[in-house]
């Protein structure tokens, strides 16, 4: 039985046209039909972050979503970040701060934060804890990932007051 | 750990949801809402349902509103909907401190509060403020028409609920709180956004300084969330201080049946309910 659906995903402002079965979750559909592998599956039950993705304006897992559930919807993935050899303040400060060892859950973690930093450029410490808490890292121990999320938070601040400016 | 093949349906309005459910519930059809519980099940082959009927589409579905002075959500109401207070008096607040501890923020842009109801899992909070606000469950299918279960009747055991096979849960309803009713929540769990060893509810108000519509109810210890009237009845008529509230989650210790299972054993249970029905009071009070 194939029950294969033909469907349009735009990732980072690109179509890609697909046909997948339903049970498809997003993460695969991603990774296997538009053959951006940027976004890592973690664990497969939205458990680790790994698979975090934009979508709609909403990070969420895109494991626990079936690919058919993402049509029309803008996504945005790791991909999207950079523009061009330039990386995204974000990335930068993964960078400058060591918030990544072997860098499997950096896209999921990546995606979280520019998400959060986005719809909220002025979030508490608290808060930005709250939301990163959602993510597993086995390597780094969290410390630099949140330091690096914090700098980036201040970046982008002084970015757009120098634009307001 | 990857679902099993099912056929997918993706209604736009009521009417048509319940035609196809009506159709394929017999046939191991589910409903689809936020899908971060039923998703999983499913990828960890748990759950095979041959059909899911998507509701995330039916926009009738998504809203949010005051009715005859009740709180009424509709199906498709993410969780996320009530970290800003829904409603300006109580009931708004305390579902505002309650959707913090629901899972990671990912999720709650996704789950959904009725798809939580309809779960029933035994460490929902949103189960547990509904059964201690008593709150009115709509079920509606093509053949029975709409239902209206009262909270203690719905929840049954481990995921275990009253609706039945082909029956939507189109929206829950949640008597509003009186201004001045204090409301307090309390749950503890190992991991930031883990399941819940236990939770505790408790709202009261104050008549002449003395408590009074007292409701107290535990989720996570049990295999249902339930109000305990044995704790309720510590209260009434108390003025409200840590001493009666000690008490009170004395009562509920000795009232509960835990849960008992190989990380977590019955008794270790029993204290965490205890604790946290003195700091859900703790917190209404303050």
């Amino acid at each position: 039985m194939s029950n294969k659906i033909d469907l349009t995903l735009n990732i980072n402002g690109q179509d890609h046209a697909v046909s997948v079965e339903p049970r498809k979750t997003l993460v695969d559909a991603i990774r296997e039909d538009c053959a951006l592998t940027g976004t890592h599956i973690g664990c497969e039950h939205g458990v680790c972050g790994a698979c975090t993705v934009i979508v709609g304006g909403e990070a969420v897992r895109s494991c626990l979503m079936f690919a058919v559930q993402a049509q029309g919807k803008p996504i945005r993935t790791v991909e999207g970040l950079a523009s061009g050899k330039t990386l995204h303040p974000l990335q930068r400060s993964f960078m400058a701060h060591h918030g990544l060892q072997c860098g499997f859950c950096t896209p999921g973690f990546l995606m979280l934060a520019v998400n959060t930093l986005e719809k909220n450029p002025a979030i508490g410490d608290e808060e930005l804890l709250d939301v990163l808490s959602s993510n597993l890292c086995r390597c780094t121990g969290y410390q630099n990932i949140i330091l690096a999320v914090k700098a980036a938070r201040e970046d982008m601040r002084t970015k757009e007051e120098a634009v307001a400016g | 750990m990857k679902p099993a093949q099912f056929q997918y349906h993706a209604p736009t309005t009521i009417a048509e949801t319940l035609d196809l459910l009506a159709r394929y519930a017999q046939d191991d059809g589910r409903v689809l809402a936020g899908g971060q519980s039923l998703v999983p099940t499913m990828a960890f082959r748990l759950a095979r349902p041959k059909h899911l009927v998507d509701i995330n589409g039916v926009s009738e579905l998504n809203r949010v509103r005051v009715e005859n002075g009740r709180l009424c959500i509709g199906a498709g109401v993410r969780h996320s909907a009530f970290e800003k207070p829904v409603e300006d008096g109580p009931l708004g607040g305390l579902l505002a401190s309650v959707v913090r501890h629901i899972a990671h923020r990912p999720i709650r842009v996704r789950g959904t509060f009725c798809g939580s109801i309809a779960h029933a899992d035994p460490a929902s909070e949103w189960c547990a403020v509904a059964a201690a606000l008593d709150a009115e469950m709509v079920a509606e299918s093509k053949i029975s028409g709409t239902r209206v279960i009262p909270a203690r009747e719905f929840f049954e055991g481990i995921m275990t609920t009253a609706l039945h096979e082909g029956e939507l849960l189109r929206e829950v309803r949640l008597p509003i709180l009186p201004k001045g009713t204090h409301a307090g929540f309390a749950e503890y769990s190992r991991r930031a956004g883990d399941y819940a060893i236990a939770m505790a509810v408790a709202t009261y108000r104050l008549k002449n300084g003395m408590m009074s519509d007292m409701h107290i109810a535990v989720g996570g210890a049990e295999a249902a969330p339930r109000r305990l009237p044995e704790a309720e009845r510590t209260l009434i008529g108390r003025p409200p201080n840590f001493g009666i509230f000690q008490a009170a989650g004395h009562a509920a210790r000795q009232a509960v049946d835990p849960i008992d299972d190989p990380s977590i054993g019955a008794d270790y249970r029993r204290g965490i309910v205890r604790a946290m029905v003195i700091r859900a009071l703790e917190s209404a009070a303050s």
